[in-house]
């Protein structure tokens, strides 16, 4: 059967390898830098410096990175609290068109980001969607761009992640138990007890899932605050990108790269925990 | 009552999902150079954007990529996927780990540090670069749509082929690559999709000499709204449509 280990080699070598070769070692790579010291000719010099972790710890990066926790996480709350009662209203549908519903919810989500964003300024600018209603209902008389303000990164960030945020909750909330609820309605749960108690620990996994599908890109798009922020509000991305292809401070860039990578490995814990609570594993997606 | 109720739950963030799409549609047929009122109906920015070389030139090393890198991470995914579902060998749980860390893992990351790679391996930004990392982020992709596929299979028929001493490689051949082909199709559609989609990793790995159509895109809207953007950007959500109806028959549950 010598086919057959070959086939079983291949199979699972040939992925592997090639995942180790062009993200591990990267990775790795990113790790290794971030303790180089900086050098104007070469981008790195190999000497051990801690220079990319003072520069992450600077006013200068603190402030940036202050201001995308901020913004990816207002962001990441509007599109939870927006989709939740909607990915349920879903889920429980009973209708004919339920497929289609579907459907649409997952249109958006392959559609190009940046197109995207980019419809988003067909709503913000001045004589846009929102101006034109504002002065419709007499609300504003002149009319009002909403362009390269904070709110219209919000808005840019909640439209393009929306779908992000809907599809893990679709999912979690599609997989209850419809007897959970029975048995908390029969042992006297009112509605706010059964959510608060019953509802929300077993969606739990979907909404940790669906906060770090919302929260992880926002610090990185950094197109968005470019195209609707007008350059004026920095975040991680924008940061990172700067370092590597402006400033050329590439223990500073990787230092914030490993950051990143250290916040998503500590939200993917978290889901993995809340995940096995309910006697599943993590990493069950798959 | 309760169909109201749900109606209004549903309908308001249809409309915020669609809205701005559908307004850039209709602006791409605007006859009006500054896309402020409505000035009439008109085919002349999709006329105009087939005169436009470059974007043109994009487009066509965009499809390249894309058609190669989903080809590519389709074969290697789904192998992956096989391999998970049928074998047990040590470390198996920390490469599903891995699979689904490079899913979520942030753009920008996987960005500067495939550049970085690329870099000491002295490899000039442009069609390798773009290619190779293009694969690597649509391989976990299609892993997991495969992976749920099988899942659902019924174990007997492969214990059936060894019953009937297929190998290893004909047992895939024959039984489980037929079972999971619209998977394995569907996964190919995800990473075409996602590779004409990226604009953050393909940032940092391609160079001047080689421009792609959502780079390009990126270097227009930067410049504010423009009718044959839009009438672009109309054509590309017009695609992703066609596509999705694809996937999500191919996907469609077999009763």
């Amino acid at each position: 059967m010598k086919t057959s280990r070959l086939f079983r080699r291949i199979s699972l070598g040939s992925a592997t390898i090639w995942l180790a070769l062009f993200v591990l070692a990267p990775n790795l790579l990113i790790l290794v830098t971030s303790f180089l010291t900086r050098d104007e000719a070469s981008f790195v010099a190999p000497a051990f410096s801690l220079d990319g972790y003072a520069k992450i710890l600077s006013p200068v990066f603190l402030d940036v990175l202050i201001k995308s926790v901020y913004l990816a996480g207002t962001a990441t709350l509007i599109c939870l609290l927006a989709a939740y009662p909607f990915a349920w209203t879903l889920a429980r549908i009973k209708s004919r068109h339920k497929g289609l519903l579907l459907l649409l919810v997952m249109i958006p989500f392959w559609t190009n980001s940046l197109i995207r964003t980019y419809a988003m300024v067909f709503v913000l600018k001045g004589k846009g969607l929102i101006s034109q209603v504002l002065t419709g209902l007499g609300i504003a008389e002149h009319p009002v761009s909403f362009m390269y303000t904070e709110f219209a990164i919000f808005a840019g960030l909640t439209y393009t992640l929306l779908p992000f945020m809907i599809l893990p909750l679709y999912s979690s909330i599609d997989k209850l138990d419809e007897s959970m609820l029975e048995a908390a309605g029969d042992l006297g749960a009112g509605r706010f007890k059964a959510f608060v108690h019953v509802i929300l620990p077993l969606t739990k996994p979907g909404i940790i899932a669906g906060c770090m599908m919302v929260f992880l890109p926002a610090l990185g798009m950094f197109y968005i605050p470019d195209i609707l922020g007008g350059g004026k509000h920095l975040i991680v991305g924008n940061f990172i990108k700067n370092q590597f292809l402006t400033a050329r401070d590439w223990p500073g860039g990787s230092a914030a790269s490993v950051l990143l990578t250290l916040i998503m490995l500590l939200l993917m814990r978290f889901y993995g925990t809340s995940s096995r609570r309910l006697g599943k594993q993590g990493g069950d997606e798959l | 009552m309760r169909r109201l109720g749900a109606a209004a739950r549903l309908v308001p963030v249809y409309l915020f999902l669609y809205l701005p799409i559908i307004v850039l549609v209709i602006f791409s047929f605007n006859s009006s150079k500054y896309s402020t009122a409505w000035r009439g109906f008109t085919w002349k920015w999709y006329g105009k954007l087939l005169g436009n070389e470059q974007l043109i030139d994009a487009a066509l090393n965009s499809l390249t990529v894309a058609v190669l890198a989903a080809t590519l991470a389709t074969s290697l995914g789904t192998l992956l996927a096989v391999a998970l579902y049928r074998y047990k060998f040590q470390g198996k749980s920390a490469v599903k780990a891995g699979v689904f860390v490079i899913m979520m893992s942030p753009d920008i990351v996987m960005g500067v540090s495939l550049l970085l790679l690329f870099m000491l391996l002295g490899m000039q930004p442009g069609f390798w670069p773009l290619l190779l990392a293009h694969t690597t982020f649509c391989i976990p992709f299609v892993t997991a749509t495969v992976m749920s596929r099988l899942k659902g299979f019924d174990p007997h028929l492969i214990e059936a082929a060894e019953d009937l001493y297929a190998g290893e490689y004909r047992t895939f051949r024959h039984v489980i690559l037929p079972m999971c082909l619209p998977a394995v199709f569907a996964g190919w559609l995800l990473s075409f999709t996602l590779s004409m989609d990226d604009v953050i990793i393909s940032f940092f790995v391609t160079g001047p000499d080689f421009d792609i159509l959502p780079l390009r895109i990126y270097a227009m809207v930067r410049m504010g709204v423009k009718p044959d953007v839009n009438a672009l950007s109309a054509i590309m959500v017009g695609i992703t449509v066609c596509l999705v109806f694809t996937y999500q028959l191919l996907m469609r549950k077999k009763k």
